[in-house]
């Protein structure tokens, strides 16, 4: 009884063709990280514009379906988001653009793209942030 | 040849779904096994009927519940034929077994520039202890590797294991490739040049006959939970003198003889090593496991393993695409490690999961193995006593079915 739409025609599509694949160098921020439980590994490379819009990104890595299509997703739904966007993403809102029900372990999975463009967009000073502090 | 039908008739869990209208097959035993009725049923009459604490109460409970604990130990000890129930440590796993020899036995006879040997497919319970004591103690680690057809090379053995090893452990069988490896030709190598010899036999002791002074090992550490029992309740043997040698790991209440405020003294073997009130209903329902494996006999056990793994072994060559790891089934226990080109070893598990098919995927705490492969993880079956072949029919039938997902 395998329910073959479990794997949304979507998920195989991006898994076979992926989006913004690659890598970015020079970039204005690069991260990666690896889940040690499956081996999944994602990077993504941005590059903001001058008002810290997200200009270009690129993702790389390898692991399952779920991982990958969820890297193409996030990818393609951040283009022209600001840093303070990036870092208020909500993570219900990447389990939506996935939109095939998770199990508790796939969902770390799912979330990888999404914790390594966090840690990569925290990693650099975001203008805004600073302007008010300052 | 097992009565499969009778055996698993034994297992509740077997008669149950995974979702509605989709039976259970249970292929992760390598992880962890089921229980059968007997071993539930002893846990339950304990506490319904006997519990108390053991080796305290002048009580009768108290008496009943040391008796059947203690009984349990004896019928461990005449499982692996250790000469004497006192070597037999309780623990409550066999990670916990390498961490003690580590930690007590490690920390007082392993120096600076001494060896350690291991080899390349150990789990990382036999890997990360020694890592942490060579690291404190200034050891060096070393690898037996494995070959192409996953055993181990033992071509640059006596380059490897020289009198600067001071302790050689390895694992009786690879819980990823399921390769069985020479334990008593190791053991004695590891003795001729003066090393002292730790088996992991968490694979080994649940599907064939283990008999520690046939083997010589001088530590041998295995799981309950794997072998029909609880979790909680694991096993050390080691060789009288050298526990008697060894200071205790824990410290607390029954590991000792007399307690002064600045001094105190230690208890006897076994005892010495259990500080605390132990795992008493998993010692017991451990003792009831290993009653239902004799009963079916570790021969005929292993034998029937054989004969299911050399049948899934040659359906599963069958699935396109597939690469199994491991050596041929003479050669392995009941575990399949296998990976599937153009699916990654996470979607197949979730889809299998969707039959009802329970296998695992992941590296199977062995990094250093899967690295060595240059692959991030595998998938894996693993059976044991209730596995039938119809089950290894619905794994390739399903397997089929994630490849046409998958467009393959």
């Amino acid at each position: 009884m395998l329910d073959e739409s479990f794997y949304r025609e979507q998920i195989i599509d991006l898994y076979e063709n992926p989006l913004n694949h690659g890598e970015l160098d020079p970039n204005d921020f690069s991260y990666e990280e690896d889940n040690p439980l499956c081996g999944d590994v994602i990077r993504i490379d941005v590059r903001l514009d001058d008002e810290q819009r997200v200009a270009e990104v690129a993702w790389s890595g390898d692991g399952c379906a779920i991982s990958q299509a969820s890297a193409s997703l996030l990818t393609e739904e951040i283009k022209g988001m600001t840093l303070a966007e990036i870092k208020a993403f909500d993570k219900d809102k990447l389990l939506e653009l996935i939109g095939v029900p998770l199990s508790m372990a796939r969902v770390k999975c799912a979330l990888l793209s999404l914790k390594v463009l966090k840690s990569g967009a925290y990693g650099i000073p975001d203008k805004g942030v600073m302007r008010d502090e300052g | 040849m097992l009565d499969t039908a009778k055996i698993r008739a034994d297992f509740p869990i077997l008669a149950t779904e995974a979702y509605p209208g989709v039976p259970l097959i249970y292929l992760d035993n390598a992880a962890s096994s089921q229980k059968p009725t007997a071993v539930i049923e002893a846990m339950d009459s304990y506490y319904r009927n006997h519990h108390a604490n053991v080796h305290r109460g002048i009580h009768r409970l108290s008496e009943v519940a040391t008796n059947q604990y203690e009984g349990a130990r004896e019928k461990v000890a005449r499982f692996i034929n250790a000469p004497d129930s006192s070597q037999v440590i309780w623990l409550r796993n066999a990670t916990e077994g390498f961490n003690l020899v580590a930690y007590t036995w490690g920390r007082a006879n392993i120096q600076a520039g001494d060896e350690i040997l291991l080899t390349e497919m150990e789990h990382h319970a036999n890997l990360v202890p020694w890592q942490m004591l060579a690291e404190e103690k200034g050891a060096i680690l070393r690898f037996i590797p494995f070959k192409e057809d996953s055993t181990l090379d033992l071509s640059d053995l006596p380059n490897l294991l020289t009198e600067k090893t001071k302790l050689f452990s390895f694992t009786a069988m690879s819980n990823v490739f399921g390769t069985v490896n020479p334990t008593k030709e190791l053991v004695k190598a590891g003795h001729a040049v003066g090393a002292v010899v730790m088996v992991d036999a968490a694979q080994s002791v649940p599907h064939m006959p283990v008999d520690v002074q046939d083997l010589d090992c001088d530590f041998l550490a295995f799981s309950g939970h794997k072998m029909l029992g609880p979790t909680g309740i694991g096993v050390l043997y080691g060789k009288r003198e050298l526990l008697e040698s060894m200071p205790p790991f824990m410290a607390g209440g029954d590991m000792i003889r007399r307690v002064g405020l600045e001094k105190s003294t230690w208890n006897d073997l076994p005892w010495k090593f259990e500080a605390g009130t132990p795992s008493i209903v998993e010692a017991i329902g451990l003792g009831a496991a290993i009653d239902y494996l004799t009963e079916l006999g570790m021969d005929n056990i292993h034998a029937y393993e054989q004969f299911i793994t050399n049948y899934a072994l040659e359906a599963l060559s069958e699935v396109p695409g597939l690469t199994i790891y491991g050596p041929p089934a003479a050669q392995k226990g009941g575990v399949a490690a296998f990976t599937i080109k153009g699916v990654h070893p996470h979607d197949i598990a979730e889809l299998v999961d969707k039959d009802g098919i329970a296998i695992r995927a992941g590296h199977h705490c062995a990094m250093p193995l899967h690295k060595k492969l240059g692959i991030a993880a595998t998938a894996r079956a693993s059976f044991y006593v209730h596995t039938t072949t119809d089950e290894v029919d619905k794994l390739v039938e399903s397997l089929n079915r994630v490849r046409r997902i998958f467009r393959l």
